[in-house]
């Protein structure tokens, strides 16, 4: 290896170390690293709950079915929700990398709102559903959508509280390094929920409905 | 030396310098993935509902254009790209997919062939009857 270096020198090359040679990565890049782990391993928890979802979507045991259930309106509005939410996340991440306050607390109110708006949806959504004996005991269908939704709902709750606290740490402490890091967890938390509810509408209302 | 290479953060547009120079640009790859996400939202809509299509390749279709959307998230949202700094992270992204795909497919299958190998009650009947 010094060889080739040594080898690159003579030529005049001054191409960049590679990763692997260049020391260790910047806290930022492990921390970001460590965190798109935990994602993944979250997306295949989710990948089990889809899995019980699609085996049991049949299973209704003469109770309601999806195509019965499901309102494609409020469907639509919940992922135009979550889409501009994390759109705005992205701009916050932006305003954040430029150290703006006034556009990072602006953003983040946006993305706040917005993720609220779906809970309420969503909330409004089950409270329906259970009110009219379309609980999670009625049928294994049931069951299997209320976990699945349900822990997918959690987790926009989780992210609107973790929202809120990263905003309190930008008004007290600004911008260090350990709140940066935290931010850019939180955007890329923000973004997998985004995808997790493509597949969701996709799989569950949309593919219930045509069913 | 050289400017070292360092791998990228997962949902790093770039390095961070490069980032505070260029939020114009930041902002057009965001909106590009915006304007994408929906047209792409919008169709997932339309082919569920239409009755254009052979229903039988509806499901397909949706399957598809939920791909192509998870496409366009990870690319212009999460800024994944197929650089040499973004190696890790790609990897790793194809680890989870490859497990996604064993869970979610293999259970499909296994119920799928559970459910085919399971007599009928009609022929359990037959069969107890000894006709």
């Amino acid at each position: 290896m010094n060889i080739a270096l040594a080898i690159d020198d003579d030529v005049g090359l001054e191409a960049p170390l590679s990763a692997s040679e260049a020391g260790p990565a910047t806290k930022r890049v492990v921390v970001g690293f460590g965190f798109w782990i935990f994602l993944l391993s979250d997306i295949v928890m989710f990948a089990a709950l889809f899995a019980a979802y699609a085996v049991l979507a049949n299973a209704t045991a003469g109770g309601p079915t999806g195509a019965q259930l499901f309102r494609q309106t409020s469907v639509a509005i919940e992922t135009g929700c979550l889409l501009v939410s994390s759109y705005t996340c992205g701009l916050m991440s932006l305003a954040i990398g430029s150290r703006r306050y006034a556009a990072t607390y602006f953003a983040a109110l946006v993305t706040f709102v917005l993720g609220a708006a779906f809970v309420v949806l969503e909330v409004r959504e089950f409270a329906g559903m259970i009110a009219i004996g379309a609980g999670p005991q009625r049928s294994a269908f049931l069951s299997a959508f209320f976990t699945l939704v349900g822990c997918h709902g959690l987790h926009v709750t989780a992210g609107l509280i973790w929202l809120a606290v990263m905003m309190a740490q930008v008004a007290i402490k600004g911008f260090p390094g350990t709140v940066e890091r935290r931010l850019l967890c939180f955007t890329l938390f923000w973004h997998a929920l985004d995808i997790v509810w493509v597949w969701l509408f996709t799989v569950v209302y949309l593919m219930g409905v045509i069913a | 030396m050289t400017d070292t290479q360092y791998d990228r953060a997962p949902g790093d547009a770039l390095a961070l310098p490069d980032v505070e120079q260029g939020t114009t640009s930041g902002v057009l790859v965001y909106t590009i993935g915006l304007a994408l996400a929906i047209v792409l939202t919008a169709m997932s809509f339309w082919v569920a509902n239409t009755s254009l299509l052979w229903s039988g390749g509806i499901s397909l279709g949706l399957t598809v254009l939920a791909i192509a959307q998870m496409g366009v998230h990870l690319v212009f949202f999460l800024h994944v790209t197929t650089g040499p700094d973004n190696t890790n992270n790609v990897m790793a992204l194809a680890f989870g997919v490859l497990i996604v795909v064993l869970v979610v497919v293999g259970s499909l299958l296994i119920m799928a062939d559970l459910n085919h190998n399971m007599m009928p009650a009609a022929e359990l009947m037959n069969l107890q009857m000894q006709r």
